[in-house]
């Protein structure tokens, strides 16, 4: 028997989990503002620590992470997560310091932060960053806020629209639109990549920028990359990286290099910080020298061996709390100093070789829409022989039966099939031979047992979902779901 | 060789030769000559896992740990220790966004069960699991705000904490909405002058209470009155302080935000949080982030999925309602561990005990004769004084005893120029109490 249970029905009115230290003041009462107390009943469990922890610990083997197994997650860059880089955020004295404190205390935070941002400079090939962004998305939004003052305090005010390659990530136009401007979108041309000729017929005076992942949803890279920042820069516009594929890129190429003027990088994705999930990541933002006034406040500054906390005018403004995911920080940076130069610069060319090995090994299987070499995801559009009309969804759910995670599927939107491979640097050949076969095993079972594909997943903790019935029922809470059983029984 | 680098000189070779190519970096062809890296990185050489605990340690040691009298939007509260041993599984810390749900039960079950806590804290319908922080979900909420009663202004009140007025104002501005702030009186919302602010371009009032000054607002009839102009009342709250206090719910409020820091975790220097944020089932599909609700499987066992994903950025693109792509998942399971352990009693527990501990030093500061309140109005933990004393010489003063706190918000406003702020936990004990006041009584 599955565990199942929700936390609200191991409750016992009267039970508790926890001790807290006896009142101190007991001559205080809250009923002194009792106008001010709610009156509605907090549907909250009471339950004892064992039932708490059990009930968590059941509810993990539920889950599939990193270490239950691979995780070729494309465009997620689901790495090793290094445990030193744990002990480094629960350790000493950073989880104990309130941001308002007197700057003298926080030296030691306020050096970690500095340090880290130079050294994502000199990764980037850029000046300086911001490391209060939050998240990829978030990064993507402060961006294109810095793009749009620049082009405001230049007074050049028609300057409005974002140009997107259609093969982007869907945060990429979002964000153009919460950032107050318009996207325009261009056609990727037969190879995946930016048609040059269709970036010169909406190059004007009107665009702020444009916004490029390289190398791009595809896993492919821009090899027109130099005339494309070219043409952006003599039009006038900027040019935004999303470092949602700068795994690829590490030991390679520097996005400032590039002529990238502005990036974020996913901290929780190239530099091993753990997803949690989908959160807390972490979105550091960085620019060239002429956009360095721009950054968001506060800024951590420095002077001879001091650092100081600064707010300036230019800035956009705030976007966040205070510094960001600051423990998110620290691991990216216990990462950063544990590979050191030496290390840093195969993560790109390995993370390269392992997507390229799967490519080559499984393009008789899987139907492999661009033929030059990969960087470090592949994308598959389906099954090469599939007489039985297996889907990639099919696929995808039958590689759970076999104790991988699976890849991403149907992005990018260019390929109507498609199955997006990423590997990443920290898996060894034995693994990655693994999941070869069973993509060939499944590809074999497509022919001969496809009603166990479109079953598939047989031996999971549950099978396929009703996403139709969730989405029309609207049950989010407990509170729902008790009436809901109430109204049904 | 590197740890986490598999691969063998043998196996680099294996693959090479499968590939029909004699180097890696003939996989890097099409990048052009002249952006190709041809130097090392200027940072830092390898450090052993030793060194790296000791360069650390360094940077840890030029920190000072203080005895925390301070809020301001963070809180000292007490973090049970299951939290840690939970959240530190890597079943729920190494997983991403769970797109299969049938190997993601376990984040799912937990996002459901935090929504359901959400929404009993909040008196509201539905929770999502995605913002990062207070701040940045009031923003949302702003803009959810503009989208419901399609309208283009947000009144902000100014008891709003200073930080979350700021985020919201680059939200705003950059979006290409209005804002305006409606002042306070005597600490709180000048409901008064608030009338005046409140026309048919209102899309929504954003309030906060406890405010940032600590004192809890009174919102009797208030949201009768933005609803008779089809604005919408948003109310950000501190979530523990829900646990007691009436919640935006029973105050009539269309939106609930706010941080769940104060749910015992670590300050950090400020982050990683989550923010929280809810609505009433009418308004779920202008809302942003990332949703679980119950379904079953096709064995019709007890399911949960993310849903309603037609709102979001990577179905709606450049016409989503926002850009959101986290979900704060594993700070949705540390609030879900803390309101589970310390449940329905603990949570008033908590506040009762903060509640104390803030009134008997506010008692004893003011018997001091040198601080006073220029307010009079109810708080729970957090409360703000006014002094004639050098706030410098009460920063140095309790900072040589190791205490952080009574901190000054004049660098927030000219208008607290005299104004110190104090915050109280559960956590703090009678002598450290005792010390904070020995310190403060000896100032002139």
């Amino acid at each position: 028997m599955k565990y199942d249970t929700l936390v609200f029905e191991l409750s016992k009115s009267g039970r508790i989990g926890y001790s807290l230290a006896k009142e101190q003041y007991p001559q205080y009462s809250l009923n002194d503002i009792s106008e001010y107390l709610r009156t509605d009943e907090l549907l909250l469990p009471e339950i004892s620590e064992l039932d708490c922890v059990r009930h968590f610990t059941n509810i993990s083997q539920k889950n599939f992470g990193v270490e239950s197994g691979f995780y070729p997650l494309g465009s997620c860059t689901m790495k090793y997560n290094p445990k030193i880089n744990e002990e480094i955020a629960k350790s000493y004295s950073f989880t104990k310091l309130h941001p308002y404190q007197p700057v003298t205390t926080v030296q030691g935070a306020l050096r970690l932060y500095y340090e880290l941002q130079q050294t994502l400079a000199k990764i980037s090939g850029l000046s300086e960053f911001t490391l209060n962004s939050y998240a990829g998305a978030h990064g993507e939004l402060v961006g294109l806020m810095i793009m749009k003052q620049y082009h405001l305090q230049r007074k050049d005010f028609k300057r409005n629209k974002v140009i997107i390659p259609d093969s982007a990530h869907g945060t990429n136009p979002a964000s153009v639109t919460v950032s107050g401007m318009e996207v325009i979108e261009i056609e990727s041309n037969e190879l995946g990549m930016v048609d040059l000729d269709a970036l010169r017929a909406v190059l004007s005076d009107e665009i702020a920028g444009m916004m490029l992942t390289n190398p791009n949803t595809l896993g492919i890279f821009e090899k027109d990359i130099c005339d494309i920042t070219r043409l952006v820069h003599e039009a006038g516009g900027l040019m935004y990286y999303d470092g949602a594929n700068l795994n690829a890129m590490l030991g390679k190429v520097r996005p400032g290099d590039m002529g990238f003027d502005i990036m974020h990088i996913n901290l929780h994705k190239t530099f091993s910080t753990p997803h949690g999930g989908g959160g807390p990541g972490s979105g550091p933002v960085g620019v060239k020298d002429f956009l360095t006034d721009y950054l968001p406040n506060p800024v951590v500054k420095k002077l001879d061996d001091y650092y100081y906390i600064a707010n300036e005018k230019d800035a956009i403004g705030q976007i966040s709390g205070y510094f960001g995911n600051f423990l998110v920080e620290a691991r990216a940076y216990s990462y950063i100093l544990n590979l050191g130069k030496e290390n840093l610069k195969w993560v790109g060319p390995y993370s390269v070789l392992n997507a390229n090995y799967i490519r080559e090994k499984l393009r008789n299987d899987y139907v492999l829409p661009i033929q030059d070499y990969c960087m470090h995801e592949v994308v598959f559009d389906g099954l090469v022989d599939n007489p039985n009309e297996i889907r990639t969804l099919d696929v995808a759910k039958r590689l759970l039966d076999y104790g991988m995670h699976a890849p991403t599927i149907y992005f990018p939107l260019l390929f109507h099939q498609s199955i997006m491979i990423e590997p990443t640097e920290t898996e060894s050949l034995q693994t990655i031979d693994q999941f070869i076969e069973t993509m060939k095993t499944i590809a074999e079972e497509a022919k001969t047992e496809p009603e166990t594909l479109r079953q598939a997943p047989l031996n999971t903790p549950i099978s396929r979902t009703d996403e139709v019935f969730a989405a029309k029922q609207m049950i989010f809470t407990y509170k729902d779901y008790l009436e809901y059983i109430r109204n049904e029984g | 060789m590197f740890k986490y680098f598999p691969h063998t000189k043998d196996d680099i070779e294996l693959m090479l030769k499968e590939l029909n190519i004699s180097s890696i970096d003939e996989l890097f062809h099409s990048v052009p000559k002249e952006v190709l890296l041809d130097k090392e990185y200027e940072i830092a050489s390898s450090m052993s896992e030793q060194e790296v605990r000791a360069y650390f340690k360094a940077l840890s040691e030029e920190n000072q740990e203080l005895v925390i009298f301070s809020g301001l939007g963070l809180y000292d509260h007490y973090t049970p220790s299951v939290i840690d041993a939970i959240t530190s599984r890597q079943e729920f810390l190494t997983s991403y966004t769970p797109y299969q749900p049938e190997v993601s039960q376990g984040t799912l079950q937990y996002i459901f069960e935090y929504q359901s806590m959400i929404q009993t804290l909040t008196g509201m319908d539905v929770s999502n699991a995605s913002m990062y922080d207070g701040t940045t979900a009031a923003a949302e909420a702003c803009f959810m705000a503009c989208s419901i009663a399609k309208r283009n202004k947000i009144l902000i009140s100014s008891t709003l904490n200073p930080n979350t007025i700021q985020v919201i104002k680059t939200y705003l501005k950059f979006k290409g909405h209005e804002y305006e702030i409606v002042p306070a009186k005597n600490g709180v919302l000048d409901r008064e002058a608030l009338e005046a602010y409140l026309d048919k371009d209102t899309a929504g009032l954003i309030v906060q209470s406890p405010n940032f000054f600590g004192l809890i607002e009174h919102y009797d009839g208030l949201a009768d009155l933005l609803h008779e102009t089809k604005a919408v009342l948003i109310q950000s709250s501190d979530i523990s302080t829900l646990g007691v206090l009436k919640s935006p719910g029973e105050n009539g409020a269309d939106i609930a935000c706010g941080d769940c820091q104060s749910l015992g975790m670590p300050l950090a220097f400020g982050g990683p949080t989550i923010g929280y944020l809810a609505t009433l089932k009418k308004h779920v599909r202008k809302m942003p982030g990332r949703i679980c609700g119950y379904t079953t499987d096709s064995s019709g066992r007890r399911s949960f999925v993310l849903t309603l994903q037609a709102r979001e950025q990577h179905i709606r693109r450049a016409k989503a309602n926002s850009n959101i792509c986290s979900n704060q998942s594993l700070l949705v399971l540390y609030s879900t561990v803390y309101l589970s352990i310390m449940g329905k009693q603990g949570i008033k527990d908590v506040n009762l005990r903060s509640y104390q501990n803030a009134h008997y030093l506010y008692d004893r500061l003011l018997k001091t004769k040198k601080f006073f309140d220029p307010f009079q109005q109810p708080f729970l933990k957090e409360f703000t004084l006014e002094t004639t004393i050098s706030h410098d010489l009460i920063k140095e003063a309790l900072w040589k005893e190791g205490i952080f706190g009574g901190f000054s918000l004049a660098q927030f406003s000219d208008d607290y120029e005299n104004l110190i702020n104090f915050a109280v936990t559960e956590k703090r004990t009678k002598e450290e109490i005792e010390k904070l006041l020995s310190v403060l009584e000896g100032l002139s």
